[in-house]
Parts: C-alpha cells; structure tokens; sequence
C-alpha cells in the first residue's frame, strides 16, 4: 500500500505546495514548527480543506480536488495519534480502543483487540478513565484506539513532543512495532532527528511549505541543511547488531566487523538496531589516536567536507560500519589537510550514544 | 397534603405538569439552538441570538401580549394550529408555551456554556475514528454537556415554575386550566382572607425553587465528575 500527496494551500504565513509518494512503512514528515507539517497531516485527514490538490491511498481517493471528491473525515478510515492523545474523558480506556471499531465497516480487516492490548502493554488499564492515566500511558491508548478503527492510514502528529525522555523512550519501541507489525502506511510529522533515525522507512524534510528533501533517513539526516533544528540534528544512523553485554555496564555493537561501545542498553544479543550518531559528538584525526578516553574509533576515507555558513564544517567519513559525520571547525579541516579520500579516524565518545538514539528491531524496508 | 385546600392542590398540580411539559419540549429546541450559537458560524446568528434573548429582557407582560397576537384564535399561527387540534389560547398548554418561551434563554445560555467548554479537538478526533456528524454528537459532545443539560432543566424547570407575567396576559387566571401556583397567590391576595392560602402557596414555591437549585448543584456535580473521569 502506498500514499499518494500532492496539495496546494495558502495559509496566512506559509505557501504550501508539495507533491510526494510515500511507500507502506513510515514516511517521517520531518521539518521546523511552522514548515507545514501538521497542515498536511490535518489536510489528508480531512480536517482542513486544501484549495486544490489530492490524496489517494493506492487507488482509493480520499480527495481530488480537480474531480471534486471530498470524503468527510469519517469516511476516510484512518488512524489519527495525535499529539495530545484526544482520549475521550467520559468513556474507559475499553470504551475508547472501541471507539473506532463500531464505526469500523463490516467487511473491513479487524486487529484483533487482544493483541493490541498485548502488545501496547495496556491489559490492566482496561476499566481506567484516562484521567487516571500517565502521559505515556494516554499516548499508548491513543495507539491503541487508532489502530483498533481498522485503519488503511495511520497519521501521527508529533505523538511524543508532549512527553519527556523518559516516556519517549517508553513509547518509541511501540511505534517501531506498528511499522514492523501491521501492514498500513504511516505519516508520522517529528521535528525530532532521533526520532526520524529510528522509525523513518523514508523520509520526507518540509521547508516553509515545500518538500526540501525526499529520501532514507541516513541521506536527509546527514544534510545540515535540511534539519530542523540546525546543524544540532546532524548525524549519521547506523545498522548494528548487539554483541554483547559487559559487567562494566557497557553494551558491545558490531556493525561491518567494526566494534562500538555503548552505555548498556535493554536490547537482546543479536538483535538488530539502528543507532544514531550526532554529528557535534564525533572528532576527527588524521593519525591512529592513542592515549584516549574515548572507546569507540572508526577509520576510513573522507568521502566529502561540507562548509557550513559559520566556522564550522560538516565531514562525511566512509567506514566500513558505514557513514559518520562530524561536526568540526574549518581550521581543523584545513589543519589535518583533509580532503576526499585522505584516510582518517573518527572519534565517538561512549556516553554521547544517548538511549533515545538506540531503536528497536528492525525489519528492512 | 390536608393543609392545603382543594383550590390551592389544583394550583401545584397545574404548576408541576405545565412546567414539566414546558421543559421537556423545550429541550431539544434548547440543545439545537444552543449548539447551532456554539458552534456554527452562518448568517444572522446574532439575530437568533437576540430572539433567545428577548424574554428575558422584554417586560413579561409583553412577551405574553405578543403570544397572544402570534398564538390566539385569530393569531397568524394560532388559526391553522387551532384548525389542527391545538389550541393554546386560555388552556393549560397556552400557559405550558408562555413558561417554555420564558425558560427559553435560561436553558439555552446554560447548554451553550457546557458546548463551549467541550474541546472541538475531541469531536475531531471522533471523526477520524468513523464517526458521522450526528454519531460524534451523540458519542462525544451530548455525554460531555450533560451537566449543563440537566442544569438548564432544572433552571428551566424553577422559571416555569414562577412564570407569571407572560402567562396571565397570554392565558389569563382561570382556576383548573391556566391557574398556576404564581396567578393563585396573586388571585388569593385580591380578596379578603385569602391570605393564609397566599402564604401556603409562597412556602410551597420556596420549597420548590430551593429543592430545585440543591438538586441541579448536586446531580450537576456528579454528572461532572464522572464526564470528567475521576
């Protein structure tokens, strides 16, 4: 199944104009507050009336504006997390994941209830009014109802941005079920880059209005100047498998036979992960470095060196568990005489590896 | 109830059976245009707004002469309503009609408070889980406003109760059908030793209009709190 989006619409401050396909899997909208996100995913929702445009899932219009189709919200069969939950107060964490199942037409493929009450972890909360409820367990229940409305589209509005690290790191693991486990394409809108490294299938970078960039994560996370929030967001992602787990408290990753270290994390060995590594957290070397604090090196060829407006430069380093970026001044580009292809060692301190950074099991796209 | 003489027990039972009818068939009026001021945007929406209004500041005696010329046997409606079968003027119904116009704005300002406190984000949000208009309306919005709606009532229950001015002009005072608690203090003071009666009946209007404020404070605390989910 595939998404199909190309609209047009004038809001008071923003122009949007944008035109993409989004394959089954997580098609990430990833932009600044401001850049159109939430319009697009209210748009395709059916909560905002574009001037002109269209969105179809496969063959299925829910609008064409130069066909005038316009299906009403209800009749669109999506599952909308948004950002606040939108729980209904009146009615029990039960009433709520049914919600949507009594709209659900007769013939459409049900979830069945038992395994996403399982697999949301949500079985004791059952006869709870979501008053009585955490931030992060609102947020599963919200998953829960959206997906029990047997969609054939998932929207999901910044789903995490109310909630702190700790129930981020909570729900993420969720998310990345759905895109593993259930067969329905799913807009996610983040301005978050850990976010967009762990879930992203693709990814789709907005820019007041305008898709700026289409692409893998790896690709529009590496590109300074597509990130939201600046050249902070920059960095790489990686696939890595667990190796192990050490008394120490660190965790061993292995990725194209090069090692790293991490604070220890809750995964299983062998399990498969993407990582993402912030720019700003490596440092470069021209010389094998000894006599450092820092566990994890890789080496490899400069592939490109991008200057950034300041003094700042972005380097992408080819290793053979994949391409790391690093954020370092054009002073020290110049001072280690880097250029393409001169050989070179990144530095990656163990503790920048933040949890949130680590995803759960992937399954190729 | 032996204290009470037969006159004065026809008053009561006028009273409670004119103001219950008043609000039950004004309440659907009252949820529709208070939800059409809440949340519909459209043309004369002020107007309509100022009719609601209009009893409850126009001199009762007023509203009651305009119901009189609109609803009278020779009134634009009240001729092809009477051809119907439903007569109004100097019936118990004419006086049920005088209490429901009066209670009018009372209710619909009480129901429009607890729409306007409903987030539009959660009817949104019905929507998109397959809701229909009405569905959203009748899952969402109408369990969440049912402590306004039960305050209104019992607000348009009290005023009913002690509508006079409009339903004398409209329906006069006439004991057994258009006599309420309200005419028959005022036709037991108009002739000596009518008094005590007078007092029975205040007594028994203050009984009511206090049991009517405790109980739409308690039944809307407790409707509030489970629609709020604690």
């Amino acid at each position: 199944m595939s998404l199909s989006i190309r609209l047009q619409h004038q809001l008071s401050d923003l122009a949007l104009d944008l035109d993409f396909d989004a394959p089954s899997g997580v098609t990430v909208l990833f932009g600044r507050s401001g850049s159109g996100k939430t319009t697009v995913v209210n748009a395709v929702a059916g909560l905002l009336r574009p001037a002109a445009g269209r969105v179809a899932v496969d063959d299925w219009v829910l609008f064409d504006t130069g066909q005038g189709i316009w299906l009403p919200p209800h009749r669109r069969r999506l599952g909308y997390i948004f950002q606040e939950g939108r729980l209904f107060p009146h009615l029990t964490v039960r009433q709520n994941l049914n919600y949507g199942r009594w709209f659900a037409p007769r013939g459409a493929r049900r979830e069945s209830p038992d395994r996403v009450i399982e697999m949301l972890g949500i079985g004791h909360l059952l006869d709870r009014r979501p008053a009585m409820l955490s931030g992060g367990e609102k947020q599963r229940v919200a998953i829960g109802r959206a997906l029990l409305a047997s969609p054939r589209l998932i929207l999901a509005d910044e789903p995490l941005a109310a909630l702190d690290d700790a129930r981020k790191a909570e729900i993420l693991p969720y998310f990345e079920r759905l895109r593993d486990e259930v067969s329905v394409p799913i807009l996610y809108v983040t301005h978050s880059a850990a976010e967009v490294a762990r879930l992203a299938t693709s990814v789709v970078a907005l820019q007041a209005g305008r898709v700026v960039r289409h692409g893998p994560a790896s690709e529009v996370l590496a590109d300074p100047s597509v990130a939201p929030a600046g050249v902070r967001a920059v960095g790489a992602v990686l696939q890595v498998r667990v190796a192990a787990h050490h008394d120490d408290g660190l965790s061993e990753l292995e990725a194209g036979g090069e090692r790293l270290f991490l604070p220890r994390i809750p995964h299983r060995i062998g399990d498969e992960l993407r990582i993402r590594i912030p720019a700003q957290e490596v440092i470069l070397s021209s010389r094998r470095p000894e006599g450092l604090s820092a566990l994890n090196v890789l080496s490899g060829q400069v592939d490109t060196i991008r200057a950034g407006e300041g003094p700042g430069a972005i380097v992408s380093v080819r290793t053979p568990a994949g391409m790391v970026l690093a954020r370092v001044t054009r002073r020290s580009v110049a001072a280690l005489g880097l250029r393409q292809g001169s050989p070179c060692y990144a530095v990656i301190k163990t503790v920048a590896l933040a949890p949130q950074d680590v995803g759960g099991r992937v399954v190729a796209p | 109830m032996g204290w009470l003489g037969p006159a004065e027990i026809e008053a009561l039972r006028l009273s409670l059976r004119v103001s219950f009818w008043a609000t039950l068939v004004t309440l659907p009026f009252g949820i529709f245009v208070a939800y059409a001021l809440a949340r519909w945007r459209f043309p004369g929406r002020q107007v309509l707004n100022g009719l609601v209004h209009l009893p409850l500041i126009l001199p009762p005696v007023v509203t009651g002469y305009l119901l009189l010329l609109t609803f009278g046997i020779q009134g634009p409606l009240g001729g092809p309503l009477a051809e119907l079968g439903i007569v109004f003027a100097f019936r118990w119904t004419g006086a049920a009609l005088a209490a429901g116009i009066m209670a009018f704005p009372l209710m619909v300002r009480a129901i429009r408070l607890s729409i306007e406190a409903v987030d539009p984000k959660l009817e949104q949000a019905g929507a998109t889980l397959g809701a229909s208009r009405l569905m959203v309306f009748g899952t969402v919005t109408l369990p969440m406003i049912l402590p306004g709606i039960i305050a209104g009532s019992i607000l348009a229950f009290a005023k009913a109760m002690g509508e006079f001015g409009a339903t004398i002009t409209f329906v006069s005072n006439i004991p057994g059908q258009t006599q309420t608690l309200p005419s028959a203090v005022y036709a037991f003071l108009q002739v000596p030793a009518g008094e005590a009666a007078a007092t029975r009946l205040v007594i028994i209007s203050i009984v009511i209009a206090m049991s009517a404020l405790l109980l739409s404070e308690y039944v809307g605390r407790r409707v509030a709190k489970r629609v709020a989910g604690s």
